[in-house]
């Protein structure tokens, strides 16, 4: 952190994101999108997550299509461990049928726990690489290029994902309730009295709106509070090592509990979903 | 907090993630698992078929064997039974033979013993007379008194 001039300015741009936005000079980077509204894209956390999820489905599918039902090779025999992992949980939780229940559960799991994982890299290791390339590949000032990897603690890929569950609530609610069914549930509990539909509906909308909010929410908060930790502590000169090895070992257990959290609420939000009353 | 446009690129690269995933990663792995669960089932239940069979089959061996032991003694207690009945109606046989040869022994014996008395007597008797013959070569004429004699000889 030597060569910021004070903690404040390392930590706001360890925590700032690198931005892409078009205007009317074209396409323009970071600083220059400040006045873009909601057209801005963080290239870091598109690019990161990308890069995570295609290389993780990359690896499902090149064992998927080798797969062997005798003995597997070690490889095969991780995946299947995830995989049946996964598969215990669905089974456990989600009595419906579906053949998409599954496959996001996984998805969700590994991809959120990768993302999560990006954590435990050292927070300047990626920010300095970016910026020699900055530096001495474009001419830029190292501390104007900014380089955020872990996609969980950007809001909207927390957001993206809950969202992505949302509508798929909904389109459970739909389509094993019927608009009716639906419409009943949201309006006639908790109490089955025609006098208290408002009361219902709205209680019952804030319930519907609670989980993803609170999905994406807890992820991001657990994920934005344990990276603004490790920046931190990175600011504390020696100190930090023994600092940074306890928290690193206690993210080994936060990390993939969030990703579990994350999947399981998941599962569970869409088999009640599923559920007929 | 940020909202912006990576929020639509996060959930499009979402979307495509679990699409992929139900299409192309999914099925053939659990696929594999299941199909190796079942095999593994399968052995196991042939397994436990065989460990059954060879059960069976080491209680069926001992039955047999033990039948078999049986039906041996059975035998040996017969033939032995047998042969005792064999020595004992030999044994019967033998005494009742030789009772009988004893018998026909004395019989034999006893005509002998008669016949030689019959020969004794008549040499006696032939004795007797040529010994009168002798004494009474003098006085008697053998045809005269050759009735006498006969008397005397069935007399002896």
């Amino acid at each position: 952190m030597a060569s910021y001039e004070t903690t404040q300015d390392y930590i706001n741009h360890h925590l700032t994101n690198a931005r892409m936005c078009s205007t009317e000079e074209g396409i323009v980077f970071n600083k220059a999108c400040e006045d873009a509204g909601f057209w801005v894209w963080h290239i870091d956390t598109i690019g990161w997550s990308a890069f995570i999820g295609i290389s993780f489905l990359f690896l499902f599918w090149r064992v998927g299509k080798k797969a062997t039902t005798g003995v597997p090779s070690k490889t095969q025999a991780l995946v299947e461990m995830i995989v049946e992992f996964v598969d215990d949980n669905v089974k456990s939780s989600f009595h419906g049928s579906s053949k998409l229940i599954a496959p996001l559960a996984l998805t969700i799991f590994v991809w959120v726990l990768l993302m999560n994982l990006t954590d435990l890299i050292p927070v300047d290791l990626f920010p300095w690489i970016a910026g020699l390339i900055g530096q001495y590949g474009f001419g830029m000032d190292p501390k104007d290029v900014y380089m955020k990897i872990v996609p969980t603690t950007d809001i909207n890929t927390t957001f993206a994902l809950s969202i992505g569950v949302f509508i798929l609530i909904i389109f459970y609610s739909l389509k094993i309730k019927g608009i009716k069914g639906f419409t009943k549930e949201l309006t006639m509990q908790p109490l089955n009295h025609w006098a208290f539909i408002p009361f219902n509906f709205v209680i019952e909308t804030v319930t519907l709106l609670a989980r993803p909010l609170s999905l994406s929410l807890r992820l991001f908060g657990n994920l934005y509070a344990s990276e603004l930790i490790f920046i931190l502590i990175a600011t504390i000169g020696y100190l930090q090592l023994p600092l940074h090895f306890a928290w690193s070992v206690f993210h080994i257990l936060v990390l993939p509990l969030q990703a579990f959290i994350f999947m399981m609420l998941t599962i569970v939000y869409l088999s009640l979903a599923c559920e007929e009353h | 907090m940020n909202f912006n446009a990576t929020l639509i690129g996060q959930l499009i690269a979402f979307t495509v993630f679990v699409a992929f995933c139900m299409k192309y990663v999914w099925p053939p792995i659990i696929a594999a698992i299941e199909e190796r669960q079942k095999k593994i089932a399968d052995g196991l239940a042939a397994s436990e078929r065989a460990e059954k069979d060879l059960e069976l089959a080491q209680s069926s061996a001992t039955d047999k064997l033990r039948e078999a032991k049986d039906e041996a003694s059975k035998i040996i207690d017969q033939a032995k039974r047998r042969a005792n009945q064999l020595v004992e109606e030999e044994t019967q046989r033998g005494h009742t033979e030789r009772e009988n040869i004893i018998a026909q022994g004395y019989v034999e014996i006893e005509a002998e013993k008669n016949r030689v008395k019959e020969d004794l007597r008549k040499q006696v008797g032939l004795l007797a007379i040529s010994g009168a013959q002798k004494i009474l070569a003098r006085e008697i004429d053998a045809q005269a008194h050759s009735d006498i004699v006969e008397k005397l000889v069935a007399e002896l």
